[in-house]
């Protein structure tokens, strides 16, 4: 129903999720993604609080981009996006204390996350309400499955559990630096080097398979 | 391991520190940028080189202890005024106006430096580092004495963290790197490696 209404395609959603994934891809907002992945409940509560601060700021930012002077416009949009970062902050330690404790001062730090401000730079000054606010939550979900990613890995290599359930029989040997800040590092570092590895072969593939489309064309 | 994990993470919080241990404390063992993930996109962005790595540095360590001041004196002032909802905005908005300044001198004193710097300059304004000081020593509570080691620590170990990563990244120009290797994957395993160094530091400082 809204492919038909201003202009959203499902790209516009899908954009975030896949082709330009804030983490993998793009490598932004990267201290968030660091610091609170020590285990998977961190992450998507994390993955949650941007994606609300996140699909809020692109909405009101997109209601308000006539108004916004050109000059002003970085510092009108850190306020906007810190009074919603605020919000998100009481809310966090109205409903879970424990999640409030455990993400520290990295909710407040949601403020500096480069993802929204690009978001916002990029996209939701340039387009209607709708598709801005699509094209946010799909980069919060991006942004939240990345980070899921890497907290999964480190929860499960790093005490062996997984959304705190255990995994492994009594037998398991804790990779515990893989919950310290370096295994936040090599973690972040192994995915990039995967997806690199899987790029390389597509286009490898590619490039075999023009060739010798190439090749058969000679030949005849 | 929790403890060691809140030790490392949050920097070994103590009822007395003295301002030489949380000085060494944020410096070493639990570095801005390779203890806390504080400040990653400079970390990553401007370590290519020396020669920009080290300004970079000291304009972030600036930035750092003025937003460290100012928002001493704010939270100060919201407290008394009971309006501490705002304080993230507040503190965001002189972090703005600091970089802004510095932009300002920058370009007034060393436009070749300005350009080198380019939109990494601007973007001290997002840097978590100089957000990260301000909200870390409200949380904990710091003195003015005390803001003070907290935010030269961070900033000086910001510094640190960069130019290793900058001497270790201009060493790896010149050597033969497999294809898929290159790029972030490999700024971000040899940052995993410094940090895992940086761990050696662990503990040092706490003992009295």
């Amino acid at each position: 129903m809204n492919s038909k209404q201003a202009g959203v395609t499902m790209d516009t959603f899908l954009e975030g999720i896949w082709r330009q994934n804030p983490v993998f891809v793009m490598v932004l907002g990267m201290c968030p993604t660091l610091a609170v992945t020590v285990s998977a409940v961190n992450a998507l509560g994390m993955g949650v609080a941007t994606t609300f601060v996140l699909v809020c700021s692109c909405g009101l930012i997109s209601l308000m981009r006539h108004q916004i002077p050109k000059e002003v416009r970085i510092a009108t949009y850190i306020v906007i996006i810190a009074t919603f970062v605020t919000l998100v902050d009481y809310i966090i330690q109205a409903v879970s204390l424990t999640l409030y404790d455990a993400l520290g001062a990295f909710i407040q730090l949601i403020v500096v996350n480069c993802i929204i401000l690009g978001r916002v730079e990029a996209h939701a000054a340039k387009n209607p309400p709708l598709p801005a606010m699509v094209n946010a939550l799909g980069m919060g979900i991006g942004f939240t499955l990345g980070l899921l990613a890497l907290g999964s890995v480190r929860e499960i290599l790093g005490v062996g559990q997984l959304f705190g359930y255990t995994l492994f029989g009594a037998n398991f040997q804790p990779w515990v630096v893989m919950v310290l800040p370096p295994g936040g590092f090599f973690v972040l570092g192994a995915w990039l080097l995967l997806f690199a590895v899987l790029t390389k072969r597509k286009q490898a593939n590619a490039a075999i398979a023009e060739s010798s489309v190439q090749g058969g064309r000679h030949g005849a | 391991m929790p403890q060691l994990l809140n030790l490392l993470c949050k920097g070994a919080v103590m009822e007395h520190e003295s301002l030489g241990q949380i000085f060494i404390i944020t410096l070493l063992s639990s570095n801005f940028v390779l203890a806390m993930f504080l400040g990653l996109c400079p970390f990553l962005g401007v370590s290519g080189r020396l020669d920009t790595a080290v300004p970079m540095g000291i304009a972030t360590s600036f930035v750092m202890l003025v937003a460290s001041l100012c928002s001493y004196g704010l939270n100060a002032l919201l407290a008394y005024a009971g309006l501490e909802f705002l304080r993230l905005i507040s503190y965001i908005v002189v972090i703005a106006s600091t970089v802004q300044l510095v932009e300002m001198v920058m370009k007034k004193f060393s436009p070749a430096l300005f350009r080198a710097l380019g939109i990494y300059l601007p973007l001290i304004t997002t840097n978590c580092a100089v957000l990260g000081v301000a909200l870390f020593q409200t949380a904990r509570g710091y003195d003015l004495g005390q803001a003070v080691a907290f935010s030269l620590g961070g900033g000086l170990g910001f510094t640190l963290a960069l130019v290793l990563m900058a001497g270790v990244r201009e060493r790896l120009r010149l050597s033969d790197i497999p294809g898929v290797m290159q790029g972030t994957a490999l700024s971000l395993l040899l940052a995993g490696v410094l940090s895992l160094a940086f761990m050696g530091f662990a503990g040092v400082g706490v003992a009295r």
